[in-house]
């Protein structure tokens, strides 16, 4: 069960990113945040975005059209 | 050899410097997707406003489309993309026609407007800047924009691009 749970869906580029950084704040350090999203961008984007900032991406898999990451603050 | 003054040249990899340079709705969108995006990735950004771009810092956004001169701007309608021909986007009406298009289509979509953009640029400390000239030019003033920006000129400008690791023109 992680830590936070952020639902995005419906939101498009840029949201889903900027809306996760937002609320990984409120994550402890080690917490886990889970996104649900429906951007098909966003598949890419939470990679490139967890590459960048250090944080980890633990899971990430579709389900119905509905995209969801477990994203882990380091 | 180092004769004395100091200047760090060094690049800063996670720096982005943007001339934001036009205010239409769709324009409006690049240089705030790209700012907000990076601030999120961790780079110190910086967005320089300069003649149409201006107005994208003022407090009431009032921001327009149009199709005139825009051959590239086709629609998704009616199950295919349609664009409109000069002659039909210069008759009065058609321009507001487009821009509330537009605007519907991108709140059906989920897509942020460019306030909330510009909100969360803010938000997370984005350095926004107002070109000096432009403002005298048009005849704007600090009190019509909003909150934030600061005053400066080309100079102001070279010095955060020299640094700047991605330098955009918009």
């Amino acid at each position: 069960m992680a830590d936070q749970l952020l639902d995005v869906k419906g939101m498009n580029c840029p949201l889903p990113i900027l809306k996760a950084k937002k609320a990984l704040k409120d994550v402890p350090e080690g917490g886990t945040l889970e996104v649900l999203a429906t951007d098909p961008g966003s598949v890419a984007d939470f990679q490139a975005f967890c590459r960048a900032t250090g944080n980890e991406l633990l899971e990430h898999g579709e389900e119905g059209g509905v995209y969801r990451f477990i994203l882990q603050k380091t | 050899m180092n004769n004395g003054t100091e200047q760090n040249t060094a690049i800063d990899p996670k720096t982005m410097c943007i001339i934001v340079t036009k205010g239409s709705l769709d324009w409006a969108y690049p240089p705030f997707i790209l700012a907000t995006t990076a601030a999120a990735m961790g780079l110190e950004v910086a967005m320089f406003f300069t003649f149409y771009g201006l107005p994208l810092l003022l407090k009431d956004l009032d921001l327009k489309l149009t199709s005139l001169g825009n051959p590239a701007m086709k629609m998704p309608m009616m199950g295919g993309h349609m664009g409109m021909p000069n002659v039909v986007s210069m008759i009065p009406g058609v321009d507001r026609a487009a821009t509330k298009m537009m605007s519907n289509m991108m709140k059906k979509k989920g897509i942020a407007s460019i306030q909330e953009l510009r909100d969360l640029a803010l938000e997370a400390e984005v350095r926004m800047i107002a070109c000096q000239m432009t403002m005298d030019l048009f005849e704007y003033s600090l009190d019509d924009m909003i909150e934030g920006p600061e005053l400066g000129g080309a100079a102001t400008y070279i010095e955060v691009a020299v640094k700047s690791h991605i330098n955009l023109f918009i």
